[in-house]
């Protein structure tokens, strides 16, 4: 059988030159057995055109860089197989962050902003003393810390978030997450009350409207629902708690 | 024109190392920057699964380890190529560093109160350390050290690391290249940089600027490596003429890559009980090493298989013969739990579920034990106030081979030894650099910036150049390296460094953030360090860890005990090679007890 013929309809835009205007561009090449997104779009580059954008690092879906829109759908690029998409492909950059150009978006500006308002660092008072043995942990708690902190800050959640389309400062189902990580961990000091400082809002949990397409996006599977229905109900009654 | 900063220290890289190393510099009241190609957490430290090696010894397979024990171990590994003075404050801080990642956060794997079969045998755990942050069995190591995340550990340290940089207010600029150093031949000042976002140039100046920008596996066709590792970083300091480059032709092979995305299935797989398989389904590791099996020292198991399937016993496929790697008898509680990103990676991209299939893996070029060499103290030689960690520095931990669970340690015991030694010496360093010789840098970067530019379609194409430096390294600097061969990769390197002088743009004109112009402007620095490995594996007579000479199959501590120190002077065409002896203080060279007692007498 002869190799498919693969079009792409990529997304090209450079803020830095407006007098072009948005538009898509055609690109054909030929599929390659096992052939991802990363490979197509370096081989569109390296062959056709050197000046598209976008964004790989560890092409293994475990650093998060390149989220995007495959036709119409929120997902990692590298870990998307040419073989399980029609021949006519669409990529769009992720909605909701700032372009960058082509299907670049800044997704670390987003990110180191969402970590600095939802404080995610471990709050202790404890000093670390280098002499000391390690606090003791259960290996079950340590897996379900893991669970939420797996989290690769891709933002396809955000891309695909109805709130985070609408309201810039809300923090997503990531933030959301992030804060259940910390709510988890004994070793983050934090009451109930000043986790509802953080997140008891409608940047926060209560701007969370339950249409539940992060569920349905996350590209490694954090389990999303779970996580907002854990935070929503702690946020709930550290709600009824205050005075 | 261009903007500029200034800082007390500029970290280039926001790796673990970097960002360990910015830590400490920030505790001690320091103004510090961080410039990073990307947003930090999408550093290839994330990429890291296996673990970290801290001899804690909680696990009852861990029992009775020490410093002492991943000393030997260590030691051992490096075929004895490595820093003993170094080895001895890593393995003495290792412990340390992994409580300390503990404290800030790494929901590090812990000792289970239930019993487990491992290869036969029943492990049961002391009831006192329950609850304890584990180890997993690791390649060339006498007790289980490896501290693990599932296998998601380098993700968990990174993220871990990370928050505490932003709990600082550490100033991190991403998407931001660091292009040349800014030096006077004696003394480094900072960098001129560019701006990946728009093109513009910046100058940063800081009275110590360090390097963390990784290691250089993507100058190799098939590598384990993110995309960003390029070695530019270590290319940056390598142009400045003065600084030198250490044992750049120890390689490391990761016996196990996945076929044919070469992306890495962790060295857990084996720790945790994994077994090789050949094309007849035989376990051969056994026959080669009887002792360590699966589990010797990479470069060992790395070049068992490749003699495996010499011998006619690969299993054919499309991108060349490999092996099987055999999960299955773990169970998949196990593989689900412990080695589940692998799992994950396996599905995903070969389509394979480990559970009930065994992964096809190749050895794949996976770490550069290699770089700026710098003192035990993370000082770079050549230039002061300039410092570097982490896989860009030959510190030189891990001499011929790096033991797996030591890189990851390495970054962030590196960054705790060597962030305090930059935080010292920052405190009694003062910053006053002239103008002129940051416009004579700046008119530097420029001017390369505009021949390349000015030459556009006429000149050379950097895909096609980068291409062929890669496939020159994969097929004559690989795993079994002969004269005949490297030389042909010396001479052909060096055509294409020529070549590489003249390179151009394809595409409209290397405007703005052009992703091309980034590419061409990395390449005649990437093509030196290729040229590096080649010229110093083929001046190594001997065989040495990674450096496997089939013609020179013997280690020869007479002649070869010592460390390659390359230095590439102005306007050069190859590199100059210089040696230095290798600090031995404690455990002198001896027979590995793994691989092919190959020392010369």
């Amino acid at each position: 059988m002869s190799p498919r013929q693969l079009t792409f309809h990529i997304f090209r835009y450079d803020p830095d030159r407006p007098e072009v205007k948005p538009h898509t561009q055609t690109f054909k090449i030929e599929e390659e057995m096992g052939m991802t997104l990363f490979v197509a779009l370096n081989k569109i580059r390296d062959e056709i055109d050197p000046t598209l954008k976008f964004d790989f690092v560890c092409r293994a879906s475990i650093c998060g860089s390149c989220g995007m829109l495959i036709n119409g759908k929120a997902s990692l690029a590298c870990k998307t197989l040419t073989k399980t998409l029609p021949s006519d492909i669409t990529l769009f950059p992720l909605p909701a962050f700032k372009l960058l150009g082509d299907l670049s978006v800044d997704t670390g500006t987003w990110f180191r902003d969402m970590s600095m308002r939802t404080e995610s660092w471990i709050h202790t008072d404890v000093e670390f003393d280098e002499t000391a043995q390690e606090e003791k942990m259960d290996d079950d708690l340590a897996l379900e810390i893991y669970e939420a902190e797996r989290c690769i800050e891709c933002g396809c959640c955000v891309g695909v978030c109805v709130t985070a389309n609408i309201r810039q400062n809300f923090i997503g189902a990531t933030g959301i997450n992030r804060v259940s990580r910390f709510m988890l961990d004994p070793r983050d000091k934090r009451d109930e009350q000043e986790y509802f400082e953080v997140v008891g809002n409608d940047d926060g949990i209560f701007g969370c409207v339950g249409l539940m397409a992060c569920e349905d996006t996350c590209p490694v599977g954090v389990p999303l629902r779970g996580q907002l229905a854990y935070v929503r109900r702690k946020m709930t009654v550290a709600g009824w708690h205050r005075k | 024109m261009y903007q500029s900063f200034s800082s007390d220290v500029l970290v280039v890289g926001a790796g673990l190392a970097g960002e360990r190393a910015a830590v400490s510099a920030a505790q001690a009241g320091q103004n510090v920057i961080i410039l990073s190609l990307i947003p930090p957490r999408r550093s290839h430290s994330s990429a890291a699964q296996g673990g970290m090696q801290a001899s804690l010894g909680n696990s009852a397979m861990g029992k009775g380890d020490s410093p002492d024990v991943h000393m030997y171990d260590t030691v051992k590994g490096s075929d004895w190529g490595c820093e003993q003075d170094v080895a001895r404050m890593f393995v003495n801080t290792a412990p340390i560093a992994v409580r300390e990642m503990s404290a800030w956060g790494v929901p590090w794997s812990r000792v289970r109160n239930e019993k487990r079969m491992y290869e036969g045998t029943e492990i049961v755990e002391d009831p006192e350390k329950v609850g304890l942050i584990t180890a997993r069995n690791f390649g060339g190591t006498a007790k289980w050290r490896t501290c693990y995340t599932s296998d998601g550990a380098g993700h968990t340290l990174l993220y871990a690391m990370d928050s505490v940089v932003i709990k600082l207010g550490i100033t991190v600029h991403d998407r931001m290249e660091a292009i040349e150093l800014i030096h006077d031949g004696t003394r480094c000042y900072g960098v001129v940089a560019r701006s990946l976002r728009d093109g513009s140039i910046y100058v940063y100046t800081a009275k110590t600027t360090v390097i963390a920008t990784g290691g250089f596996g993507r100058l190799y066709a098939a590598s384990t490596n993110a995309v960003i590792n390029d070695g530019a970083g270590i290319a940056m300091a390598f142009n400045s003429g003065v600084v030198p480059l250490g044992n750049m032709e120890a390689i490391q092979f990761h016996p196990t890559g996945m076929v044919p995305s070469w992306i890495l299935i962790t060295e857990g797989a084996r720790g945790e009980g994994g077994h090789l398989l050949d094309k007849d389904g035989y376990r051969f590791m056994p026959d080669y090493e009887p002792k360590y099996m699966e589990l010797a020292s990479r470069d060992v198991v790395s070049r068992r298989i490749m003699q495996h399937i010499r011998a006619g016993h690969g299993v054919d496929s499309p991108y060349g013969p490999h092996v099987w790697l055999d999960i299955r008898h773990l169970g998949e509680h196990r593989i689900n739990t412990y080695l589940r990103e692998i799992s994950t990676i396996a599905r995903t991209f070969a389509g394979i579920d480990p559970v009930k299939e065994p992964i096809p893996v190749r050895p794949t070029q996976h770490y550069t034990m290699g770089g700026i060499r710098t003192n035990k103290d993370g000082k770079v030689y050549g230039l002061d106030n300039l410092f570097a960690l982490g896989e860009a520095a030959c510190w030189d931990l891990h001499g011929f081979n790096r033991l797996g669970g030591n890189s990851l340690a390495e970054t962030v015991v590196a960054g705790r030894i060597v962030g305090e030694k930059i935080a010292e010496f920052t405190k009694h360093a003062t910053l006053e650099v002239n103008s002129a010789l940051i416009e004579e840098h700046v008119r530097n970067v420029e001017g390369r910036i505009d021949q390349i530019r000015s030459r556009g379609k006429n000149g050379e194409n950097w895909v096609e150049i980068r291409k062929e430096m890669q496939m020159t390294l994969e097929l004559n600097v690989g795993i079994f390296r002969t004269a005949e061969h490297l030389q042909e990769a010396v001479d052909k390197l060096g055509n294409l460094y020529e070549r590489s002088l003249n390179v151009g743009l394809m595409g409209d004109g290397g405007q703005g953030a052009d992703p091309e112009l980034v590419n061409a402007l990395r390449l005649p620095g990437m093509v030196r360090m290729a040229i590096t490995i080649a010229k110093g594996a083929l001046e190594r007579k001997e065989s040495r860890g990674s450096h496997f000479r089939e013609d020179y199959p013997q280690r020869d501590d007479q002649n070869w005990l010592k460390r390659t120190l390359a230095y590439w002077p102005e306007g050069a065409k190859e590199p100059d090679l210089k040696y230095e002896p290798v600090t031995i203080t404690e455990i002198p060279p001896g027979d590995r007890g793994y691989g092919e007692s190959n020392v010369k007498k």
